[in-house]
């Protein structure tokens, strides 16, 4: 074991499923190569980690609950360029597995099985309407960004 | 003490070292694992890796299918 533990932690800000890929690619090879692992999950990033997969009227209120229809879980995420319409991810899904890359959803059991830290941002929650109930068990806590910050002192910072 | 396999020769970045991570984890102190990989990127860093985290790599070797490995690594 190295004296210091390494460290990744990464703002997940973006709720497309090619964005998420690289996130879990990325947190779940750190872990498995012994780092320290925290994601932090704001705005669009939040659908990665809600309890509903599909579509659903997740939140709190009518227009939360018309975003929660729209933006979806993880099922549901667009690709950030060419979806036409939802098709690409389906696409996607596909080939990865026809190649034998890891599809988003095993990156995400991956990451729950090494123990990867995952954190809601407070903030977005609240602006969404989303709360803690929605994510699946596996969110460790709620934060702002004095706690993130705190967690990601003296290690690596991505924006996803 | 048992010895295991694990068999990522058909497995990308980053499950190779994902999936061998998650295995050792399984494993008890004194157990073996065999994992089985392609050259490349997988017989470069999984050995590496399981070296850095404190794990015993007793042994690389080819296996009988060429460009593939047989990494010995003791939890």
């Amino acid at each position: 074991m190295s004296e210091q533990t390494k460290k990744l932690s990464i703002i997940a800000f973006s709720g497309d499923f090619d964005k998420l890929t690289a996130v879990f690619t990325l947190g779940t090879g750190a872990a498995a190569v012994g780092y320290e692992v925290n994601l932090f999950f704001t705005f669009w990033g939040l659908d990665a980690i809600k309890k509903k997969l599909g579509r659903s009227p997740v939140g709190k209120g009518f227009l939360p609950k018309v975003f929660g229809i729209f933006m979806g879980g993880l099922k549901a995420t667009p690709v950030s360029r060419l979806n036409f319409g939802g098709i690409s991810p389906k696409i996607f899904r596909y080939l990865m597995r026809k190649n034998n890359v890891a599809t988003l959803e095993q990156l995400v059991d991956a990451a729950k099985e090494l123990g990867i830290n995952f954190y809601a941002c407070e903030m977005a929650m609240h602006v969404l309407g989303l709360e803690k109930t929605d994510f699946i068990p596996e969110v460790k806590d709620v934060l702002g960004v004095p706690s993130f910050l705190k967690l990601a002192e003296g290690g690596q910072t991505l924006f996803i | 003490m048992a010895t295991f396999t694990l068999d990522v020769t058909k497995e990308h970045c980053p499950m190779t070292f994902v999936k061998t991570k998650i295995e050792l984890n399984k494993l008890q102190k004194g157990d073996v694992l065999q994992v089985h990989l392609l050259e490349g990127e997988p017989l470069e860093n999984v050995p590496r890796s399981a070296r850095e985290q404190g794990f015993n790599v007793l042994n690389v070797e080819p296996a009988a299918n060429k460009g593939e490995y047989i990494v010995t690594i003791e939890k």
